[in-house]
């Protein structure tokens, strides 16, 4: 196994049974392991529902760390639905021109330092700056607020040794309720402006619900963006043909980006709450328990996907879920392909290659499974191209 | 060459041409409202659905299988579904008419 390979721990599993149960401080979790059966709970909300107690949906559940719903994430039609029509064209944006210009000149510049550099860690000192600075793009703030998101580290909810740190995230939540105090005396074009003079239900949009859709943009984007990154960047370093092939053939980029967000699958599950006697492959559910869709081990299901543990860079048919599956589907999708398209064109740009020189992997435990998720930290050497 | 003709959700109606790509393509190059083609074309995001004019299907044919398995569970799925990004422009889609599902 080569250093930046990422096994797929949930095979046997899914295989044999389908469904992993786990345990999470008293409130265990089916984990729904192959393709189509994730795919059939994500569209039944009305069986499975993502409007819970907030923070029982995430695993591990956060209930015991906030009150704030967030939003949609937290919502079952047809609120969520009224909050998607309101937020999704706001998260279209990074198909727009000036938008791009803007992330491209953020990503480059990271890369010419990282070609001076002797090496770099590349979680703290490229992705995570990378990730905070285009957060300034889609929440259409200063650019210099990236500096208040870098001094947050890589989880805005977790500290380094805690997964439910309720003070950190104490700190996300005080410097939102300044930013809305700020955006009610000044609007602007910021989202916070714009959600706050939103209607749903025919009714202003609240402060709390503005809140929870804030949230959300931090949370849903940050580890899962700076994993993205820098297993983009490992995965080139230990494949230099990649990168060759990706400077010759950048017809191919499209399906790359595709098949390396299959792979990583950066968010590994989410989870969901029967309101009603179930059962997903002959696993009885029971009412108000909780099952979660496994992307990261749907993702990987051989019965869907030719080589699953492969990277095949222009993978033509690539039905993966990393983004979700149904009304729920990753809102910061847009903002996350577009950061990766523009990440791959500006690495053939300017870098010959890149090298490993240490790294430390970050590995989740989920019961039986231990799943490679990204770095805890990893050092690189970048070597500009070379005309 | 091929003519191929979208009519939206509005009942707005936007004939392209084109020899290569694929249908989505065409699709979003020509601002067809309702067909984003997030993912590109790989079959993932199934924000591409198109019907198919029954007359037309011949010309079109089938989904393939992990295309139906996409279709299966839209809301707006009918015997004549199809991913445009599944449909590869050639001389054989001229003339056909396709109604955006979304």
């Amino acid at each position: 196994m080569s250093q930046s390979d990422h096994p797929d721990p949930f095979k046997e599993a899914r295989t044999n049974t389908g469904v992993q149960e786990i345990d999470d401080q008293s409130d265990p979790v089916a984990m729904v392991l192959r393709l189509k059966d994730v795919r059939k709970c994500a569209r039944n909300w009305e069986t499975y529902s993502s409007q819970a107690r907030a923070g029982r949906i995430v695993v591990p559940s956060e209930v015991n760390i906030r009150d704030i719903r967030q939003v949609p994430f937290e919502l079952d039609p047809p609120l969520h639905g009224e909050f998607r029509q309101i937020m999704d064209p706001w998260f279209k944006r990074p198909l727009e021109e000036g938008y791009q210009n803007a992330l491209r000149e953020q990503i480059r510049t990271l890369i010419q330092a990282a070609n001076n550099s002797d090496a770099v860690e590349a979680v703290h000192d490229f992705s995570l700056p990378l990730q905070s600075r285009a957060l300034t793009l889609l929440l259409n703030v200063p650019f210099e607020e990236a500096d208040t998101y870098i001094s947050w580290g890589t989880h805005v909810f977790r500290s380094e040794d805690n997964p439910l740190d309720a003070g950190k995230a104490q700190v996300l939540y005080d410097y939102i309720d300044r930013k809305m105090d700020e955006a009610e005396a000044n609007p602007g074009d910021d989202l916070f402006s714009v959600l706050l003079a939103s209607t749903v239900e025919d009714r202003p949009v609240t402060r709390e619900e503005v809140m929870g859709a804030i949230v959300l943009t931090f949370a849903g984007g940050r580890d899962t963006v700076i994993n993205m990154v820098t297993n983009t960047l490992a995965y080139l370093a230990d494949h230099p043909e990649a990168l060759e092939r990706l400077r010759s053939e950048p017809e191919i980029h499209r399906r790359a980006i595709e098949e390396l967000i299959r792979y990583f699958s950066p968010l590994t599950h989410m989870g969901r709450v029967a309101t009603e006697e179930s059962s997903v492959c002959e696993h009885a559910v029971k009412k108000d328990s909780r099952i979660s869709l496994c992307w990261a081990s749907a993702n990987r299901d051989d019965t869907v996907f030719e080589r699953p543990n492969e990277v095949v860079l222009d993978r033509k048919v690539n039905p993966h879920i990393s983004f979700g599956f149904g009304h729920h589907n990753c809102l910061g999708a847009t903002h996350a392909r577009t950061i990766l398209k523009i990440l791959i064109e500006e690495l053939c740009e300017n870098v010959g290659r890149i090298q490993i020189k240490d790294q430390e992997e970050n590995i989740e435990h989920w019961g039986p499974f231990d799943r490679k998720v990204g770095y805890n930290n990893i050092q690189l050497a970048f070597d500009a191209l070379t005309s | 060459m091929a003519k191929i003709t979208f009519i939206t959700q509005d009942n707005d109606t936007i004939t392209a041409e084109a020899t290569t790509g694929t249908v989505m393509e065409l699709a979003v190059d020509n601002g067809v409202q309702g067909i984003d083609g997030d993912c590109g074309g790989v079959c993932s995001c199934a924000t591409c659905h198109v019907h198919v004019r029954p007359e037309d299907f011949e010309k079109t044919g089938g989904p393939n299988d992990i295309e139906k398995d996409m279709l299966e569970l839209d809301d707006e799925v009918s015997e004549y579904s199809r991913l445009s990004c599944q449909l590869d422009v050639s001389e054989a889609l001229d003339g056909i008419i396709l109604k955006v599902a979304h």
